[in-house]
């Protein structure tokens, strides 16, 4: 058996120098790695794609996605929202934006998504039984996201705002590689725990050259419904300013534990519906003002067409 | 005088073959029992769950050992306080992190991809070959030796993660294994969580119950308690599967933030030991443990 040094150098050498094989690069340099990675084709017919992302789970992502893509509807009526849940193994859109029925496909052949709230929406519990679990590997599940993101009738979208898993794996590499985001939000809440992943899908996205928006703080703090104190739950309230100001980014929402929350998205009306002129879906207004601020400024990109 | 050097140097051959070597069990041979954390949601509390129960498994005297199969958010390293501590080899493979606890000094072990990081603030950004790879070493290359139990904390959902290590608990045999199911009170997190179940039932995986997570937060300044995920879903779901309900943790924030500090030692130390949490968690432990010593009369 070859030794590793000798095998090295029969890879270098003899295999290199071969009249059959001059194509062949063993050690590759950076750009010839970049120029091999897939090519982002965008979404046809979506002007702007945002993704809602965390590196930790359970901190108020799909919360966070349904009020943001419900705001920028109500904030900009003249806009057309999408609202995409790449959640395939837990996906709470169809509960949280009260969905249910056929999802129908169009002449060509395309989703035609739902509609609720004034955003359209698609998510795979509207494909599968609420009951039976998504037991796939990465491959199939990439294979899904992709038909997700392509063979949907989204129509010309202004804002597509996509809920993306928790944590760093196949689903958020492939939507960050196969189509241009112009921008994240990433959700944390004060916990250190949740602060290093949040770091971490802060790091995913460098990597793969997608712009960060800013950080959303979320569960910052509770407010006692008998007495009416203030308490921090999950760590002291100054937890996502310090990663913000680590990461330079900057903090555009700060969202306190509120029952009606978690009960606007079990009872399928969100709170920015159900009560728009309270302070929460102030918050989540803002956020979206703040989001769409951040995409005008990146400048028109070339029409896209359907 | 040659002779006398071969006769030597076979004397020193024999003893070395025929001593009784000290060989640490790797992989899952030595494992009494595996337990499952489980939850098809997010952020419902699986690795203060996990780091719970193992502490309260391991101050009743047994040998425990901690496995956290989350690649890319492995928490347990700072919820046991050990993020500085590296990984050691023996023959067999990997040796896990010993980490003293009150009441159990030398029973509690710990693995996770956490402590194989350059930093903790490193991602890990792989597709799902990579991973399984990972776990799967992760599953032989350990040598926990002769435990009782090994607690094993799993990321959510239903992935390659799951999948590979039902595949490598089937060689063990399913008496030897069982699942903890979490949830918290909301119905997002039951709708989430009813597909694991599914996933278990389909699996042939025992699950000991389902534990209701964040039910409930005392108010430090009037003692009321206020619901603050909703309430009820996790028993709800129990019923509707069919499987035991092993009762409500409540949220302790003086508990969550010692977890959260990753400073050693700060964990269950004597302030903590009458946080309601940690009371609550102790009752369902003696109820799954006392399953299974039920089962091997």
């Amino acid at each position: 058996m070859m030794s590793a040094r000798k095998y090295q150098y029969v890879l270098t050498r003899k295999i290199s120098h071969s009249p059959f094989l001059r194509q062949t690069k063993v050690n590759p340099t950076a750009a010839e790695r970049k120029r091999s990675l897939p090519r982002k084709f965008p979404i046809a017919g979506v002007e702007k794609v945002i993704c809602v992302s965390s590196g930790k789970g359970g901190v108020g992502k799909s919360t966070v996605a349904v009020n943001l893509a419900i705001s920028l509807s109500q904030s900009e009526p003249d806009k057309t929202v999408g609202l995409l849940d790449t959640d395939v193994y837990g996906p709470s859109i169809p509960l949280m934006m009260n969905l249910s029925g056929q999802v129908y496909l169009n002449e060509k052949k395309l989703m035609v998504p739902l509609v609720n709230y004034g955003v359209r929406c698609m998510s795979i519990g509207l494909l599968t039984d609420p009951n039976s679990p998504v037991v796939w590997r990465g491959l199939l599940v990439m294979s899904a996201v992709e038909r997700l993101l392509r063979q949907v009738a989204w129509g010309p979208l202004d804002y597509l705002v996509v809920d993306m898993p928790p944590g760093t794996g196949d689903v958020q590499l492939s939507i960050s590689q196969n189509i241009p985001v112009d921008g994240a939000v990433i959700v944390t809440t004060p916990q250190d725990i949740a602060l290093i992943d949040a770091r971490k899908g802060a790091e995913m996205f460098a990597k793969v050259e997608v712009p960060v928006i800013g950080v959303v703080q979320n569960m910052g703090s509770f407010v006692c419904g008998h007495c009416g104190s203030e308490t921090s739950i999950f760590g002291g309230g100054a937890g996502a300013y310090r990663l913000a100001t680590d990461m330079g980014l900057q903090v555009i929402g700060d969202i306190p534990i509120v029952p009606a929350i978690a009960e606007g998205s079990d009872g399928g009306c969100p709170v920015t519906v159900s009560d728009p002129d309270g302070s929460v879906s102030k918050a989540f207004r803002q956020i979206a003002v703040k989001v769409a601020l951040y995409l005008s400024s990146q400048g028109t990109p070339t029409k896209r067409n359907n | 005088m040659y002779m006398n050097r071969y006769c030597l140097w076979m004397f020193v051959v024999l003893v070395i073959f025929m001593s009784p070597g000290v060989e640490l069990t790797s992989g899952l041979s030595g494992v009494g029992r595996v337990l499952l954390v489980l939850s098809g949601k997010g952020g419902v509390g699986k690795s203060t769950l996990s780091v719970q129960v193992a502490v309260a498994l391991a101050r009743s005297g047994l040998r425990v050992g901690v496995l956290d199969v989350d690649l890319c958010g492995p928490s347990i390293p700072r919820m046991f306080g050990l993020e500085d501590e590296a990984v050691h080899q023996c023959s067999g493979g990997w040796l896990p992190v010993q980490c003293p606890v009150m009441g159990a000094e030398h029973n509690l072990a710990v693995m996770s991809i956490g402590f194989l990081l350059s930093s903790k603030d490193e991602a890990v950004v792989w597709r799902g070959p990579k991973k399984t790879a990972m776990i799967g070493q992760l599953l032989k290359d350990v040598c926990w030796g002769t435990i009782d139990w090994l607690v094993i904390d799993s990321p959510p959902g239903t992935s390659d993660e799951h999948i590979t290590l039902m595949q490598e608990l089937r060689v063990m045999g399913s008496e030897r294994h069982g699942a903890l199911v979490v949830t918290t009170p909301q119905i997002v997190a039951v709708a989430d969580v009813r597909r694991e179940l599914s996933f278990c039932q389909r699996t042939g995986l025992r699950v000991y119950g389902v534990v209701e997570n964040m039910s409930g937060y005392v108010c430090p300044h009037c003692k009321e308690c206020n619901n603050v995920f909703s309430q009820g879903g996790g028993e709800a779901l129990a019923q509707l599967k069919d499987v035991p309900f092993l009762g409500r943790v409540p949220l302790d924030p003086a508990l969550t933030m010692a977890l959260d500090s990753g400073a050693k030692g700060s964990s269950f130390t004597e302030a903590l030991l009458d946080s309601p949490a940690i009371i609550a968690v102790q009752k369902l432990v003696e109820q799954f443990s006392g399953m299974e010593t039920g089962n091997a009369m």
